[in-house]
């Protein structure tokens, strides 16, 4: 639904959706810190940014006309992709299937403690990366939209 | 039927062929950003697949880790998008040929 819709609208919308849904999946494999951040920064901030965006820029429908449905190129790319994943899945259904292991310790799996005491011990030095890259972005996004001064 | 991690694989290899699809078909650039997201979500599926497969928290941080970086992606992505859209007054990607590509 993301890729069919016209409207970037409602394209963003599905998304939500989509994020949702991922974010249920990740609650069955008991990441619940995961699906919690899922649905706060996907679901929330990054959609919000879209949609913020499609506002900012007030696009009238008639701009829209250009990303017109070439029906059969989608459909040659639509058979392949359908090719390449049901050959995937055959492959990978042939076998015999791996099963979740049991969980050792269920109430401790994936919980803000454990992941933390993960993030603050072993990937210290990658989690301060990010920062310092968050950083980066932040001042190169003001850079780029405030264009140049005339 | 248990939902064994087959299942989950699939499901990510279908997210990621809809991503690529979208990036290769459309022409506007917010729905190409929107597909971008889309892979990336897969890729995270994927990881906390195997993290609970393997029961350690490393996935849920590499998760972490990329959903960060997509959020600063998309923050510089909408920012080209506006200043695109200010310069060309359109969101068709065919339109930025720049660099004659």
């Amino acid at each position: 639904m993301v890729v069919s819709h016209k409207n970037p609208v409602s394209s963003a919308v599905s998304l939500v959706l989509t994020l949702f849904s991922t974010a249920v999946l990740f609650v069955l494999l008991h990441a619940h810190f995961i699906a919690a951040i899922q649905i706060l920064i996907y679901a929330g901030a990054i959609m919000v940014l879209f949609l913020f965006t499609v506002m900012f820029l007030n696009i009238r429908d008639s701009e829209l006309r250009f990303d017109s449905m070439n029906i059969p190129k989608r459909m040659t790319f639509l058979f392949l992709f359908i090719a390449v994943v049901g050959f995937l899945a055959s492959k990978l259904f042939s076998s015999s299937p791996v099963v979740f292991p049991k969980l050792e310790d269920p109430g401790n799996f994936g919980t803000v403690a454990e992941v933390g005491r993960s993030l603050f011990s072993d990937y210290l030095l990658a989690f301060e990366l990010t920062s310092v890259l968050v950083v980066i972005a932040m001042v190169g996004v003001l850079v780029i939209a405030k264009g140049r001064e005339s | 039927m248990e939902i064994a991690v087959s299942h989950y694989v699939v499901l990510a290899c279908v997210l990621f062929a809809i991503g690529v699809y979208g990036v290769i078909t459309r022409k506007n650039i917010l729905i190409v950003l929107m597909c971008l997201e889309l892979m990336l979500n897969s890729c995270n599926l994927l990881f906390v697949v195997f993290s609970r497969l393997y029961e350690g928290a490393t996935g849920h941080v590499f998760v972490l880790m990329s959903v960060t970086v997509a959020a600063a992606e998309v923050a510089v992505g909408l920012a080209f998008v506006v200043s695109i859209y200010r310069q060309k007054e359109s969101l068709d990607i065919d339109l930025l040929k720049l660099l004659r590509g």
